[in-house]
C-alpha cells in the first residue's frame, strides 16, 4: 500500500469523524467538513460543467469552426446574470422565458404520457378470482380510486365517500410508512459503509505499520 | 418523572450510541444473513444473463459519491457480469459529480478483466441537463458525445462504428440516486421506447414501484437490499451483501426503538387519561 492512499485514507476518516461528532453536538470540525464538501462539490462541478458544457458547445464550434451562432445561446445564458442587478434584472426573463418555453414543449406531452395515461392504463385492470393476480388487481383499482376520493374535496367526506376516503388515507399511510422503510434502509447503508471503511483503513494502517 | 415519560422525552444521542454500537458489532464479529431474491431484481439479472457475447448494454451510472454504498455494488456487479460475458459495455455518467468516480469503477473492472476502451466498452462521460442529452442520444450517440471521455471521437473507435442510438443497445440499466431516473422513463422509454431497468437508492425506491407495475421498466433494484440479491444471483462481489448483516442489526434495534417509543407514548398518554 503505498503512502499517498494511506494519508487520502486517513483525511477521509478525519472529515467522516468531523462530520458524525454533529450526532453530539454541533462544532466547529462539523462545520469545517460541511463547508469543505459544500466548496469542493461546487467547485469539481463548475469545472465538469466549464469542460463538458462550454468548451465543446461554445468555445470550440466558435473560435476553431467559425460557427458563431452557437453565441447566441451563451449570450442568453449571460443574461441570466443580470439577475444580480435590480435595474437590469428584467433582461434575464428573455432567457427565463426561451428556456420555460423550450422545456414545456419538450416535456409536456411526454410526462403526460408516461406519468399520467400509461399510469393510467396500468389501472385499468381485469378484476377475477381465478388466482391471487385477480386479487391485487381489485386491490390496486380499490387503492387507486379510495386515495383519489381522499383528495376530493367538493364532496363531504361523509357516508360512502367518507369511508372510501378513510380507506385512501389508510392506502397513502401504508405508502407512506413503505417510503419510511425504505429511507431508512438508505440512511443506515451509507452508516454501515462508513463504518465498514473505517475498519478497512485500520486494517490497511496496521498492515502498513507493522506487516499484520 | 415515571419511567414511561422518561422513555418518552429520551435523548437522541442515546439512540444515536445504540445504533452506533450496532452497527459496529457486526462490522468486527461478521457474519452473514440469508439474501431473498425478489423477480424485480432476478428479472434484471436473468436479461444481462441471457445477452450473447458481443451485444451491447447501455449502464447509466447516474450517481454522485455520496451514494456509492448503496448502488455502487450494483453498478459493479452489472459491469463484471457483462464483461465476464464479453458484452459490450457503453456507459454515461450524467449526475455532475459522478463522472471521476465513475471512471475510476470503469477503470478497476476493465483491467480486472483486461478490457480496452473503444474496443469492448465506450465511456461518454457527462454532458450538462440529463432530460436534453438522453433524449438527443436517441437520435444518435454523436450528438450530445461527439468524443468519449478521453476525448477520442465515437467514430474512430471499433465498437462504436456501426452504434448510432438505442435502438442498437439491447436495453438500458440505469443506476441512480437522481431524477435522471425519472428522464429515462419519460424521455428514453417514452419517447424511444426503449427497454429500460432501474437501480435506485432506497429512499428512491417506493417511487418507482408503480412504473414497474405498468411495464414502463422491467425491473427495479432498491437500496442496498438490491444490490445484495443482485451480487447474490450473479456471484459478482460481495460487498453488498456483508453490509446486510450490518443492515439487519441496526434495523432490529430501530423496530426495538420504535415499538418502546409508542409503549412510551400510550402508557404516559393512558395515565394522562387516568
Amino acid at each position: 500500500m503505498d503512502l499517498g492512499t494511506i494519508i487520502w485514507n486517513t483525511i477521509a476518516l478525519f472529515l467522516t469523524v468531523c462530520i458524525f461528532s454533529f450526532l453530539y453536538k454541533d462544532n466547529p470540525f462539523y462545520k469545517f467538513a460541511e463547508h469543505l464538501v459544500v466548496g469542493v462539490s461546487a467547485g469539481y462541478f463548475a469545472i465538469i460543467l466549464f469542460y463538458n458544457g462550454f468548451v465543446p458547445k461554445v468555445w470550440i464550434p466558435v473560435t476553431t469552426r467559425g460557427e458563431w451562432w452557437y453565441l447566441l445561446p451563451a449570450i442568453l445564458g449571460v443574461m441570466t446574470w443580470t439577475r444580480f442587478s435590480k435595474k437590469w434584472a428584467w433582461i434575464s426573463r428573455f432567457s427565463i422565458a426561451f428556456y420555460m418555453g423550450i422545456a414545456v414543449g419538450v416535456a409536456l406531452p411526454l410526462e403526460m404520457q408516461q406519468r399520467v395515461v400509461k399510469q393510467l392504463h396500468a389501472t385499468m385492470l381485469p378484476v377475477h378470482f381465478m388466482d391471487i393476480q385477480g386479487f391485487w388487481n381489485l386491490l390496486i383499482i380499490l387503492g387507486v380510486l379510495c386515495g383519489l376520493v381522499y383528495f376530493f374535496f367538493s364532496v363531504e367526506h361523509k357516508g360512502a365517500v367518507g369511508g372510501a376516503a378513510r380507506l385512501g388515507i389508510w392506502i397513502l399511510m401504508i405508502g407512506f410508512g413503505a417510503g419510511f422503510g425504505l429511507t431508512v434502509m438508505g440512511r443506515i447503508s451509507l452508516l454501515a459503509d462508513r463504518i465498514q471503511f473505517m475498519r478497512e483503513w485500520y486494517l490497511m494502517v496496521t498492515q502498513a505499520l507493522w506487516g499484520a | 418523572m415515571d419511567f414511561y415519560q422518561r422513555l418518552m422525552n429520551l435523548d437522541r444521542r442515546w439512540v444515536y450510541l445504540v445504533v452506533g454500537i450496532a452497527v459496529i458489532i457486526p462490522v468486527l464479529n461478521p457474519f452473514r444473513v440469508p439474501v431473498y431474491v425478489t423477480p424485480e431484481v432476478e428479472v434484471i439479472h436473468d436479461f444481462v444473463k441471457n445477452l450473447k457475447p458481443g451485444d451491447i448494454l447501455f449502464l447509466a451510472i447516474d450517481y454522485d459519491p455520496q451514494a456509492m454504498a448503496e448502488v455502487h455494488p450494483m453498478a459493479k456487479a452489472i459491469m463484471r457480469q457483462c464483461f465476464a460475458k464479453n458484452v459490450k459495455l457503453i456507459i454515461s455518467a450524467l449526475s455532475q459529480n459522478g463522472p471521476g468516480m465513475a471512471e475510476q469503477l470503469i477503470s478497476e473492472v476493465a483491467k480486472e478483466f483486461n478490457k480496452k476502451s473503444g474496443i469492448d466498452y465506450c465511456y461518454l462521460g457527462y454532458k450538462p441537463y440529463p432530460g436534453i442529452v438522453i433524449l438527443a442520444m436517441g437520435q444518435n450517440f454523436r450528438i450530445p458525445f461527439p468524443t468519449d471521455y478521453y476525448g477520442v471521437p465515437l467514430d474512430s473507435l471499433p465498437m462504436m462504428r456501426d452504434v448510432r442510438n438505442y435502438d442498437d443497445v439491447k436495453a438500458v440499466i440505469d443506476i441512480s440516486a437522481t431524477n435522471a431516473a425519472d428522464f429515462w422513463i419519460i424521455n428514453a422509454n417514452g419517447r424511444y421506447d426503449v427497454k429500460l431497468a432501474l437501480g435506485v437508492t432506497g429512499v428512491m425506491t417506493a417511487n418507482y414501484y408503480p412504473y414497474l407495475q405498468s411495464g414502463q421498466i422491467f425491473g427495479l433494484m432498491g437500496g442496498l437490499k438490491g444490490a445484495s440479491e443482485y451480487e447474490a444471483l450473479s456471484k459478482q462481489g460481495d460487498r453488498a451483501i456483508k453490509m446486510m448483516s450490518i443492515q439487519t442489526t441496526a434495523h432490529i434495534v430501530i423496530v426495538l426503538f420504535i415499538v418502546a417509543g409508542n409503549i412510551g407514548y400510550f402508557m404516559s398518554r393512558k395515565k394522562k387519561k387516568q
